[in-house]
């Protein structure tokens, strides 16, 4: 990743109760950067939020000893945001684990949205281990 | 982030205040499995107040229409705002509810 300036960094514990304060923090940050007011109000907080419960959930299995780390980084231009994910899971693979939640068969189930929706949302989602498995989300303005 | 549920005539009204997301969704259906409990079979979703809703979110009111529906009941969804209706589309629930402009036009439509 090219030089990039850190603008947010902070752990927090596995509780979806902690989602919405880090959600707010980035969208400051989106607005800052004037990024689109639909990416700041609707696809970086629901992007966002994927990340943050996937990680919480999933990656950390809702363990109270342990965190989730969250890095949001601007690049030189100032148009583009990253924000990197990392829980202390085993990872996954992103590819595999995305489905198609628009299908006949896949529809009317309650679950598998998540990953789907964090790829319709953003410009970017990678996956990779870190120090710890990590999802990074790439938001450019325009 | 709040919950309000009134009676309107025949149809329980739910406004959702903020966010609907993983961490209050299971207040939600909670709440609103209460009332269909007690016999009740219309609900409407009223968005007006909502910020953004996150996958869990999406899942529960798929989850509470099925339900509603198993009981002969119906659920509706009013007040998406521009956010809320590209997120709808993107999934294509806009295609399993039955959503409205507005509440006064939801509610004529039971």
């Amino acid at each position: 990743m090219p030089k990039m300036r850190v603008a947010l960094e902070l752990e927090i514990p596995s509780d979806v109760h902690e989602i919405e304060r880090v959600v707010e923090l980035v969208q400051a940050e989106c607005r800052r950067l004037k990024i689109e007011p639909e990416k700041c109000s609707l696809n970086v907080p629901v992007a966002l939020t994927e990340a943050l419960s996937n990680a919480i959930l999933r990656g950390n299995g809702e363990d109270a000893t342990k965190h989730v780390r969250v890095r949001a980084c601007v690049n030189k231009a100032g148009d583009t945001l990253v924000v990197d994910v990392t829980d202390e899971g085993d990872g996954f693979d992103l590819q595999a684990s995305t489905r198609n939640c628009t299908t006949p068969e896949n529809i009317l189930r309650e679950d598998g949205r998540g990953l789907y929706l964090m790829q319709c949302l953003v410009n970017h989602v990678e996956q990779f281990a870190d120090g710890g498995n990590t999802v990074r989300l790439t938001v450019h303005r325009g | 982030m709040s919950f309000t549920i009134r009676k309107q005539g025949e149809i329980v009204v739910v406004d959702v205040e903020g966010q609907l997301i993983v961490g209050n969704r299971q207040e939600l259906k909670q709440k609103v499995l209460d009332e269909l409990e007690k016999g009740e079979k219309r609900f409407l979703i009223d968005f007006s107040q909502t910020g953004y809703i996150d996958s869990s979110g999406l899942g529960v009111l798929v989850s509470l229409s099925k339900k509603i529906r198993e009981q002969g009941g119906e659920l509706r969804l009013a007040n998406l705002n521009d956010d809320l209706k590209t997120l709808f589309e993107l999934t294509k629930l806009d295609t399993l509810f039955q959503i409205s402009d507005s509440r006064e036009k939801a509610l004529e439509s039971f």
